[in-house]
């Protein structure tokens, strides 16, 4: 599994004036949940609706599963999408979007999505219209499953859905993704609701991707230091990422590995997704990306204070 | 929660053969089938009222209109029928206009306007296949569906013109002839989609498509229509009832005179035939003037039918076409 679900590069798109996306250069590997992360307005739906052919890029280009163009027939066969606010036809009951599903796909497990409905408890004569926001998602995700997609791609699925209802759809994509192998990338502008789930982030903001790689390297590879706030400024062992300032103390976030040195007075800690991505929100200059893409920033992390 | 385990993929080989185009015949159905239902029913409803009244007016016809000119027959026939027939002709000028918005301009406006157009564009299917499909088979749905309402319509309205009390080439009958009125149909549904696609609000789409179709309509009954063909010239003054007269104007001594309405011709009667009361054309041939008319004979109805049939499935093709590029190319 080496192949790349979603490659871009030099990928931009603009609206009017504004670009939404620019200059993305991106590589996502088979076989992970991917978050796709940033503030509203980064540019998050935009990339993924250029990843689903329903966008043209206005710069460069994007390719799905190994190299096949966005939006051609071959791509559209191996992806399935689940856009922003779960679109359904309302007047349509779960049934008949089953079988609309079905005879727009070339292949489609109808036992498999029956059997979901039920175990969920999705009555399949109901009007989609009339069901609960958090079944509308799981029949929208089901459309997507039975469909037995190479790549999953979902938009903001679970804005729109309770605690409760979050946590059993993020159990349905994971469950797919385990025993399937399907690749799931899915954006969201909560960071807590993918900590639990990524195992890929890809940290978008203004338009420009900021952070991009395996979680666990990236947890790996930096580190909170605590110390005295007098010395903060001092401290040049390391790149800063953000450094947060209070009247006795200060938390630097320094691209660091574990056994690396910590300077004395200084303590160190292993952070979290939801730290690390904070960290790269608040300094929309630094950058952590793999491959040549870091070759063309040497010292990504220069530019905080 | 989810024990399922999802069943080994099927293999994704290269030379992917595309989801076959039959398919979108139950995806359309399903879909569509209320605004279908309801183009039905409309039809259906005035396609009973057509064939009671129908009877009616052949039984009236058979009765009283032999000879068609007869007293009887104006009095029981014409008289008794005649409003209820011009009535008709008014209300199925709408029914074509009724169907594009109804049915045409939601089909693409509310996938836009609902978001759905986000599911049905990234299905294997393919959005421009998807869009062609669907259009193409409400197209052909919607024209059939007219074609059969004005076979039953130009029967209703025979009685009529064997009366003499119109003609088929007249302006409110002429566009619900059997190769018009599926035309008009099929072109007010090619606007509707069209304006759906272009607009992204069904009911905005809804108002441009009764617009347009009403301008487009107006503008080929009022002046395209008499320039199919270069209409006859004549100077009798006794012209088939069955032509069609474009226009009429007198000369004399070779000269334009006046046109046979408007004030011209009224003063020229008065002032020459005072207390004439045969027509004026009679009064003013007696006193050197000259008729002229140019029309288009009553044999040309055919062909006028399928010059107007004709251009308006060029319009629609071109219109589908366009909507379906639109899908094809236009942006999230």
């Amino acid at each position: 599994m080496n192949m790349n679900v979603i490659e871009a590069s030099g990928l931009g798109k603009r609206y009017g004036s504004t670009w939404a996306l620019r200059e993305c250069s991106l590589a996502v590997p088979a076989g992970h949940v991917a978050a796709l992360v940033g503030p509203n307005g980064a540019g998050k739906t935009t990339l993924l609706n250029l990843a689903v052919g329903l966008a043209e890029p206005t710069a460069g280009r994007v390719t799905v599963l190994g190299g096949r163009p966005a939006g051609s027939p071959a791509a559209l066969d191996g992806i399935a999408f689940v856009a922003q606010d779960t679109p359904l036809y309302k007047n349509l009951s779960g049934g008949d979007m089953l079988h609309l599903t079905a005879n727009l796909n070339r292949g489609f497990d109808q036992p498999y999505a029956r059997a979901r409905l039920a175990e969920l408890g999705i009555p399949p004569k109901r009007k989609a219209g009339k069901l609960s926001g958090g079944q509308q998602a799981q029949l929208a995700l089901t459309l997507a499953l039975a469909r037995r997609p190479r790549l999953l791609v979902l938009d903001e699925p679970m804005a729109m859905l309770d605690p409760l209802a979050r946590h059993d759809f993020m159990a349905s994509v994971l469950t797919a993704a385990a025993e399937d192998g399907v690749s799931v990338v899915l954006s969201s502008h909560v960071l807590a609701e993918l900590e639990r789930v990524a195992d890929y982030l890809i940290l978008l903001s203004r338009g420009r991707v900021q952070v991009a790689g395996d979680v666990e390297d990236l947890l790996a590879t930096h580190r909170m230091l605590t110390g005295p706030a007098a010395e903060a400024d001092r401290y040049t062992g390391r790149p800063v990422v953000h450094a947060r300032r209070a009247e006795v103390q200060a938390h630097l976030l320094v691209r660091a590995a574990a056994d690396d040195p910590v300077p004395p007075r200084w303590e160190a800690h292993p952070v979290g997704l939801e730290e690390l991505a904070m960290a790269y929100l608040r300094e929309p200059d630094a950058a952590a990306l793999p491959g040549p893409a870091r070759g063309r920033n040497p010292e990504p992390t220069e530019a905080t204070r | 929660m989810t024990a399922l385990t999802m069943p080994t993929r099927p293999r994704h080989d290269a030379s992917l053969r595309p989801v076959p185009w039959r398919r979108m015949a139950w995806v359309t159905w399903r879909q569509h089938r209320a605004a279908l239902a309801g183009l039905a029913a409309l039809l259906g409803a005035l396609a009973v009222y057509l064939w009671l009244t129908g009877l009616q007016l052949h039984q009236s016809y058979a009765t009283y209109c032999h000879p068609a000119s007869s007293l009887a027959c104006a009095i029981n026939f014409t008289g008794r029928y005649g409003i209820t027939g011009n009535l008709v002709s008014i209300f199925l000028q709408a029914v074509p206009a009724l169907i594009g918005a109804f049915v045409g301009a939601p089909v693409l406006a509310r996938e836009m306007e609902t978001g759905t157009f986000r599911y049905a564009w990234t299905q294997g299917f393919g959005r421009w296949r998807w869009a062609l499909a669907k259009l193409v088979l409400l197209a052909v749905a919607v024209a059939a569906a007219a074609g059969a309402f004005s076979v039953l319509y130009s029967w209703f309205n025979q009685p009529f013109f064997a009366a003499g009390y119109a003609i088929p080439f007249s302006t409110r009958l002429f566009d619900l002839g059997e190769v018009a009125f599926p035309a008009w149909t099929l072109a007010a549904f090619a606007i509707g989609v069209l304006a759906g696609m272009l607009i992204r609000r069904v009911v905005p789409a809804i108002a441009a498509t009764l617009a347009v179709y009403a301008g487009l309509a107006s503008a080929t009954a009022l002046w395209l229509r008499q320039h199919y063909m270069t209409p006859l010239l004549t100077t009798k003054l006794n012209l088939p009832s069955s032509a069609w007269i474009v226009s009429q104007w007198y000369t004399k001594g070779g000269q334009f005179a006046f046109g046979a309405r408007g004030s011209g011709i009224v003063n020229a009667v008065s002032r020459l035939c005072p207390s004439y009361n045969g027509s004026p054309a009679q009064c003013l041939t007696q006193h050197g003037y000259t008729q002229w008319s140019s029309y288009q004979p009553g044999s040309r109805f055919w062909p006028f039918q399928w010059i107007e049939g004709g251009w308006l499935l060029a319009l629609s093709v071109l219109l589908i076409a366009a909507t379906v590029w639109l899908v094809r190319r236009r942006a999230a």
